[in-house]
């Protein structure tokens, strides 16, 4: 089992004839992925990486009955190839596109309450089920399909939390990261409630960062709502006000989004933090053998 | 990307929101032109730096004639000023804004921001403008008064007038602060502000609102757009570093410690900050080489950690996820045969071709330590920065 996606996902690239659209999708397939199409305004009819490419979402998703979009298309253009997907019936969106500006997500964020579809990102690795597909930029490798649902809102970072669990042998159900940016797709309370659903899935690695509040209002959730373990880490202990730490989203402002915060409230919420990433798999591990 | 005072009540007054008549000046004569030409008894003298808490910090001088307009310019251009935003070295003050003098009959808050948590632009308004906001918050948050706006409605007026009760106005101000707190809604979406600030804005003698501040924040991913907004930017305010990192695509943070660090990946550029601290070192820097490490951007990226002279000790630390390994580990003896670096390295390799970019590395005889995992990479570059 898995959540979102699985070896039946049929997936559409957004951008599939630009360079990182072909690199990435490549990737994918090698992974055993199924992308059925690429989407380029101006170039449909044409074939890409073996793939037909149409000019349109709508004109995509009829014709080859694709339920994911995946987005490489230029932050100048991405906010309306989300919503493109978003109109296009596909019931998830994966944006990995980099730069987005806030107003954008902010009107993209208003306009998806129209439509029964869920979006992970912007500016985010993508999403992962090891062993069926890979929808995104993580190296495959490193996973291994298990029981432990991962959620992060780094990409490298992810990919260390992922590699630990690979090696200690829990392996993972689904990867998803969810993204830096201040205003995004799912959150990690969107997150955590399929983890829970999710029957294999027995412990989530949680992987949060200064700003905002969402770590704050996962650990109410946790507290609330979750029976399954949750391990969390948090970067940015040593990260000064005011400075944005390279993600958009990491930034403490107002005195809000720090890391003391952040694990004070999971802390409270009953939930095993590490103070180092390296500890993140032996602490799952500690967990489920507790 | 900031905006200064003066370049944020330019567009104040694009937009239809009353400021006092100003101009800008470089140097006390043109000061002093500036004074004469707005004519009038009293004026302003404000330093134009990206910081707030000019006032407190001697960059803001009343004057009552020319003369004093001048001595006012005179003592704050050229200089540093320091205020409690801008750390101990301060910002050059190389422009002063000269402004017609206000009467005051009351100070308030205003406000707008990106909220995150409900992911719409806010307004923030408060009766006790003039003062420090996050005091007001902390000690009487009943006195803010907050509405978020519906991107598809826009702004509407019964919102501007909830925040303009919450401010205490009376009938005669409630309409044109309607009509501002609507201009600065268009401001703000138009100009993809990510922060506008308006502290104090005031009632003055006659009755009417006028912006005496204005601070507004352009966000850095949409000046592809707001290429106007783009070229109002001010070097001199920013961290030479950080922009010249910015240039190769780097991103960099200086901080106050002696051991810097090389990382791909903003997350695991913090987390590794936050080892070192916890193994009882100091970090020098934040920095993300970014996904396409290449060669030429590590070594860009050593040049500039070396730039820093309290750096006694380096750790590079790269999962090489879509990059390889031995294409870092090239990049990685590339530089430090090219540059002379001269404090010890600590290197860290992990993902794709690992092996092969560990062996490069101990072949190629250079004063390079690897580490085997995170825990053991924090621990040598802290002894080492410690010799």
């Amino acid at each position: 089992m898995s959540i979102l996606v699985n070896k039946d996902s049929k997936i559409i690239c957004q951008g599939l004839t630009g360079r990182q659209g072909t690199f990435h999708a490549e990737q994918c397939i090698e992974y055993g992925t199924q992308i059925v199409a690429g989407v380029t305004p101006g170039r449909g009819g044409e074939t890409h990486l073996g793939l037909p490419v149409f000019d349109t979402m709508t004109d995509a998703v009829s014709e080859t009955g694709a339920d994911v979009s995946l987005i490489f298309v230029p932050a100048p253009f991405a906010a309306d190839a989300v919503l493109a997907a978003a109109d296009s019936g596909v019931d998830l969106i994966i944006c990995i596109t980099e730069g987005l500006p806030v107003l954008d997500m902010v009107k993209v964020k208003a306009a998806m309450q129209d439509y029964d579809c869920r979006l992970i990102g912007p500016n985010c690795p993508g999403i992962i089920t090891p062993g069926e597909c890979k929808i995104g930029i993580m190296p495959g490798f490193i996973h291994k399909p298990g029981k432990i649902g991962v959620i992060s809102r780094s990409g490298t970072l992810t990919y260390e939390a992922v590699y630990q669990t690979t090696c200690n042998g829990l392996g993972q159900t689904t990867c998803i990261g969810i993204g830096g940016d201040p205003v995004r797709g799912m959150n990690f309370i969107d997150c955590l409630e399929l983890f829970e659903k999710d029957d294999a899935t027995e412990g989530v690695v949680m992987v949060g960062e200064i700003g905002g509040t969402d770590e704050e209002a996962a650990a109410r959730y946790i507290s609330d709502h979750m029976s399954k373990p949750v391990v969390a880490y948090i970067a940015g202990v040593t990260a000064p006000p005011g400075k944005r730490m390279g993600h958009a989203g990491a930034i403490i402002s107002g005195g809000e989004g720090t890391a003391t915060a952040k694990y004070a409230a999971l802390e409270e919420a009953g939930v095993a933090t590490v103070r180092s990433p390296a500890e993140l798999g032996s602490a799952m591990l500690e967990q489920l053998n507790g | 990307m900031n905006l200064h005072e003066y370049q944020a009540k330019q567009l104040f007054a694009q937009f239809g929101i009353p400021v006092p008549s100003g101009q800008v000046a470089a140097t006390p004569d043109q000061a002093i032109a500036a004074a004469e030409q707005l004519g009038g008894d009293l004026w302003v003298v404000k330093a134009q730096v990206h910081a707030g808490g000019r006032g407190k910090a001697g960059g803001v001088d009343l004057a009552r004639n020319t003369t004093e307009v001048g001595a006012a310019a005179q003592k704050m251009l050229g200089t540093q000023l320091v205020t409690k935003q801008t750390g101990a070295e301060g910002l050059p003050v190389n422009q002063v804004f000269v402004e017609a003098g206000s009467t005051i009959q009351r100070e308030l808050y205003l406000s707008m921001l990106v909220d995150r948590s409900c992911e719409r632009i806010a307004f923030m308004a408060s009766a006790d403008g003039g003062m420090d906001i996050e005091e007001v918050a902390a000690k009487t948050p009943e006195r803010i008064f907050t509405i978020a706006v519906n991107p598809a409605a826009g702004l509407l007026p019964y919102q501007a007038r909830q925040l303009g009760y919450g401010m205490g106005l009376d009938k005669q101000q409630m309409g044109p602060f309607i009509k501002l707190a609507q201009n600065l809604y268009r401001l703000f979406c138009e100009s993809d502000a990510s922060l506008l600030e308006i502290n104090p804005l005031i009632v003055n003698g006659e009755g009417d609102l006028v912006a005496l501040d204005g601070k507004i924040n352009i966000e850095d991913n949409a000046l592809f757009r707001q290429q106007k907004l783009a070229e109002m930017r001010d070097a001199s305010q920013e961290d030479e570093a950080e922009n010249r990192a910015a240039e190769h695509g780097l991103s960099y943070v200086s901080l106050d410690g002696n051991i810097a660090c090389m990382v791909n990946g903003a997350g695991l550029a913090m987390a590794t900050m936050d080892l070192i601290k916890l193994q009882g070192g100091d970090p020098a820097n934040f920095l993300d080489v970014g996904g396409g490490a290449t060669a030429e951007r590590v070594a860009a990226a050593f040049k500039l950690i070396l730039s820093n002279p309290a750096v006694k000790a380096i750790l590079v630390n790269i999962f090489g996820g879509i990059v390889r390994c031995d294409v870092i580990a090239q990049g990685i003896i590339q530089a430090v045969t090219e540059i002379n670096v001269n404090v010890p390295v600590v290197v860290r390799l992990e993902g794709t071709n690992v092996e092969q970019g560990r062996a490069l590395l101990a072949d190629s005889h250079l004063d390079i330590t690897t580490a085997d995992n995170l825990t053991d990479a924090a621990n040598k570059v802290v002894t080492a920065a410690a010799i």
